[in-house]
């Protein structure tokens, strides 16, 4: 029997090209042969092809940075790293990134794309400041902000007061002529804490997506303006009126999972690695990275291929005391009476018995008693 | 105002950066801060970097002070009469150092014909762009910056004569290359270096060619002819040793031929070769096992005595002998003092190694490759004029690489060896390409330096032209006679039993992680077991508690040290490293417990 699917195809091809039944018989025929050769063996070692062709295909990785249309803040890692970065389930991607397009409504022309853009990207205290001194003397810091630049953001300077005066808790914040007076409440302050504090207030968030540094808004081959971001913020870019929301993507596949659930993190895994193997052009079939993505995200959370990972959960004892710190996991096998149960590959290694795969996979049913006294026991 | 920095640390501000730049490098300058700092004032951020502390590279220029070097003529003066000091060069302000930050702000003129009123430093000297033995490749400008590294790390490796009194020393691991030549092709640094004291490498006629496919891969085809008459040859020397140690009591080493009561004496075969004072005499081939120091020892602990009851010296042999699959000729052998007085005895060992299909070789353009076949002379291609190629090299090894720089030594080979005289390579400099061309052509040969060749066996003439000439090759260290290992059983490891490790010792080759992810990959499962079973032994299991039983020799029984003789026990094949860890296991106070089931 063939799947649904192929059994569709071959219809479909059968209408359009006008085959006569009795070839679509036989082309039936062949198509489910190829099929059924297609299909695993049972005893075929998967996980360890799997890593193999990964490992075949990562030596071929030359590129592993990637500029963005020349600009240098957009840099994004590809190649190896990403790949080692992805599977060791990161918690923050080395060069997070995300791609928000916009709903047609919001980016009629360049200018009104432009306005959503600035609103999408984080701006800190220091960028709309025009100084910002330390008076030694008197241990505090003089803030004078930049009438333009909050013109050119839709600021009024009381808000960005009132910005400081949350951000910065353990200080004494006054509006004095021409400028934001900062005084620390600590008496008994020196130096380089004073600094430390000047650099803390420079990076007071003021507005637009926590963590966005850079944006750039791109027109696409079908003329949907999307706006790509240096940095990823999924759930407050899910709120954004302007963004069609459904077609965000982003790179962290931690905030993936948080924000829309597991099933949504195998398949920003499966898009991810996937993006970076096409990208090398490199051809690996879709199924080994199934499988990882799979084996990465089963009990519901996502977890490397680490040793505080799918590999720290192995059942069998000798095969993790094998891998990393075998002391503690002997101790604690210990402590439970645990049982291994021999069944994978390298507790098998270990003791020298034939590893339940391939050749060593198939066994005699029956049994020896019964076979002794002639008839089956109970 | 901006902020500065001490050693990384914020210590205040300034109003004006660029005054007090001016201010610290003028008294430095003048010897009133210490030579050693260094200032970096990043205008973009606004803020001045002092640094002062340990581990930065620091490299000297010339001081330039309104368009003008301070290194005056006075100073060149003094320095062609040999009075001149670098240190007072650094102390007046002439020369000062600068790292890696401070060259941020610095403006340095390669020359001094190139300086103008913004420039701030000088210099020392064009050439110290490269480094030394990257200087030592010809027409390196041609070349990638990729395998300019790898040729200046290759000739490091090359075969040479290390040291004119080689002949005096006893040196570890040497080896000294038989008739070293100068290069044809060479550059001013081969002038500065005396390399022509100590060349390390021969000038070859190489032909871009690929040969019945003995040359994939970076493989190199070599001339047999050439090899007969002393291309590459090389002699190993490795020295062996025996000091007479002084022990408690007394007792003493000595260096002789060991007499046959002495505790573990090899064959009288062995020691066949030394004379009277126990030392093998000079030009006498030994191989394998061959004693070459006799040497005895008093016994290890006094306690030995007693173990045969004999009371006189029963001493320990502890001779010097080749190992099991050595062999060479004696060089030389000395008797002279170690350092703590002691009397040593020192054997130089020497052996020819002729090069041999595996030998490493390479030019001095990161081109490295093994020798793959060595054809017969009457095999080889030869061109109009007769010339055969001692080496044949694969065209395919310079696309993708861009080696440019050993194209043109080529054509420079070729030039300067029917023209009888060397060609300067420096790079960017001296003996253009052009002009070698032309020089070629006028020598009777295509400018190209393409040449009709033919095959050596049909005698036909090749449809290709074939790219000819000279160029300088370099023999590296690692040779076959040196890697070539190989052993079906041999020498276990006492603890785990298992293969010993490493060629010097008959070691196994290891089937390692990867090797293994093989096996199961292609689910070949029971083959990975054979191969794995070099440690396999047959334990006695008690079904009963798990533990390991006792089979009794002479009783011919097995029983269970916990259960008794009447539980029923079996015999279990695994590895023994497994045994030793459940042993392991048990001493640590874990209880292993094996549960049988039937195999089949
Ligand atoms: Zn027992």
């Amino acid at each position: 029997m063939l799947p649904k699917h192929l059994q569709e195809k071959i219809d479909g091809y059968a209408k359009k090209y006008k085959i006569s039944d009795k070839n679509v018989i036989e082309i039936t025929k062949r198509v489910e042969e190829a099929n059924e050769y297609g299909i695993i063996a049972p005893g075929e070692a998967i996980g360890i092809v799997t890593a193999e062709c990964f490992g075949e295909r990562a030596t071929q990785m030359t590129l592993n940075t990637f500029h963005f249309s020349g600009v240098a803040e957009m840099n994004i890692t590809v190649g190896l790293p990403r790949l080692i970065e992805i599977f060791d389930a990161r918690k923050n991607p080395s060069t997070p990134q995300m791609e928000i397009p916009l709903r047609p409504k919001f980016s009629k022309n360049i200018d009104m794309v432009r306005i959503v853009a600035m609103k999408i990207k984080e701006t800190l205290l220091g960028e709309i400041i025009q100084e910002i001194t330390i008076n030694i003397a008197k241990s505090n810091i003089m803030v004078i902000l930049d009438k333009k630049k909050l013109k050119d953001l839709d600021l009024k300077p009381k808000f960005v007061f009132d910005k400081i005066v949350a951000g910065l808790k353990t200080c004494d914040v006054k509006e004095v002529d021409g400028g934001i007076l900062i005084k620390p409440k600590d008496k008994e302050i020196n130096l380089s804490e004073v600094y430390k504090l000047k650099e803390k207030a420079k990076s007071i968030h003021i507005g637009g997506l926590k963590g966005i540094t850079y944006v750039l808004p791109v027109k696409n081959d079908e003329g949907i303006y999307i706006v790509h971001c240096v940095g990823s913020n999924l759930k407050d870019a899910l709120e954004l009126e302007e963004a069609d929301t459904e077609n965000i993507r982003t790179n962290n596949i931690f905030e993936t999972s948080t924000v829309l659930g597991i099933e949504a993190a195998r398949a920003a895994i499966l898009q991810e690695s996937l993006h970076v193997i096409r990208g090398q052009g490199i051809d690996l079939n879709i199924r080994h990275i199934m499988l990882l993505a799979d084996v990465m995200t089963r009990t519901g959370i996502v977890k490397g291929v680490t040793r505080t990972g799918i590999s720290g959960e192995k059942e069998s004892v000798i095969a993790r005391a094998s891998f990393e710190t075998p002391i503690k996991h002997i101790i604690n096998a210990t402590l439970i009476g645990e049982r291994d149960p021999l069944n994978s590959v390298i507790e098998n290694v270990v003791i020298n018995q034939p590893v339940p795969l391939g050749t060593g996979l198939p066994k005699l049913v029956a049994k020896k008693e019964a076979m002794e006294s002639g008839k089956p026991k109970k | 105002m901006t902020d500065v920095f001490l050693n990384e640390n914020f210590i205040g501000t300034v109003d004006n950066a660029k005054e007090f730049i001016k201010q610290i490098r003028s008294e430095r300058r003048k010897g009133v801060l210490n030579y050693e700092l260094n200032f970096y004032w990043d205008e973009d951020y606004n803020e001045v970097y002092l640094d002062i502390t340990r581990g930065r590279t620091r490299r000297p220029l010339i001081v330039v002070e309104n368009g003008k070097s301070k290194l005056t003529d006075n100073y060149i003066e003094e320095a062609k009469n040999g009075t001149l000091k670098w240190d007072k060069l650094v102390k007046e302000g002439v020369i000062e150092y600068i790292d890696a930050a401070e060259e941020e702000n610095c403006y340095v003129a390669l020359d001094e014909k190139d300086l103008t009123k913004e420039h701030t430093h000088l210099e020392i000297s064009p050439v110290v762009i490269l480094g030394l033995c990257t200087s030592l490749i010809p027409y390196s400008n041609f070349g990638s910056s990729s395998r300019l590294i790898r040729g200046s790390k290759i000739q490091k490796q090359s075969l040479g004569l290390y040291a004119s009194n080689y002949l005096l020393r006893m040196d570890t691991d040497v080896n000294v290359l038989h008739y070293p030549q100068k290069p044809i092709t060479k550059t001013f640094m081969h002038d500065i270096y005396g390399w022509e004291k100590h060349p390390s490498g021969q000038n070859v006629v190489i032909a871009l060619m690929s040969f019945e496919g003995y040359n994939m891969e970076d493989a190199l085809i070599v001339s047999k002819a050439s090899v007969d008459r002393g291309f590459a040859r090389s002699t190993y020397f490795k020295p062996f040793n025996a000091e007479e140690l002084r022990y408690q009591g007394g007792l003493v080493d000595e260096v002789c031929i060991p007499d046959k009561e002495v505790k573990g004496y090899r064959s009288e075969k062995d020691y066949r070769l030394l004379e009277e004072d126990g030392v093998v005499y000079t030009g006498a081939k030994v191989k394998g096992d061959d004693v070459v120091i006799g040497r005895v020892s008093p016994p290890r602990f006094l306690g030995e005595f007693e173990e045969f009851n004999i009371a006189t010296n029963v001493k320990r042999e502890s001779s010097i002998a080749l190992s099991h699959k050595d062999n060479g000729i004696v060089d030389m052998s000395l008797i002279t003092e170690s350092e703590e007085g002691n009397r040593l005895v020192q054997m130089r060992l020497r052996q020819q190694r002729i090069p041999e299909v595996g030998d490493k070789f390479a030019s001095r353009h990161g081109q490295k490759g093994v020798i793959s076949y060595l054809v017969p002379l009457a095999d080889m291609p030869f061109t109009v004029s007769g010339i055969v190629p001692d080496v044949l090299f694969n065209p395919h090894g310079i696309p993708s690489r861009m080696t440019i720089s050993h194209l043109i030594e080529i054509i420079a080979g070729k030039v300067g060896s029917l023209t009888g005289k060397y060609i300067d390579g420096t790079s960017f400099d001296v003996m253009p390409e052009k002009e070698l061309r032309k020089m070629l052509k006028e020598l009777g040969f295509r400018e190209s330096g393409l040449e009709t060749m033919y095959n050596g066996i049909s005698g036909q003439q090749f449809k290709a032209k074939i790219y000819i000439g000279d160029m300088y090759y370099l023999k590296l260290k690692y040779m076959v006679a040196g890697k070539l290992h190989s052993r079906a059983t041999g020498k276990i490891q006492l603890l785990t039993r298992q293969p010993i490790e490493g060629r010097s010792q008959g070691g196994g080759l290891r089937i390692g992680e990867m090797e293994k992810d093989c096996f199961v990959a292609h689910g070949a499962s029971l083959l990975l077991k054979e191969r794995f079973d070099s440690d396999k032994t047959n334990v006695f299991v008690c079904e009963n508690c798990g533990m390991l039983g006792i089979y009794d020799n002479f009783k011919h029984n097995e029983y269970c040290t916990k259960c008794g003789a009447n539980v029923k026990i079996s015999v279990v094949e695994m590895s023994y490293a497994f045994k030793l860890l459940l042993d392991e296991l048990k001493s640590l106070g874990v209880y292993p417990k094996l549960e049988l089931g039937r195999k089949y």
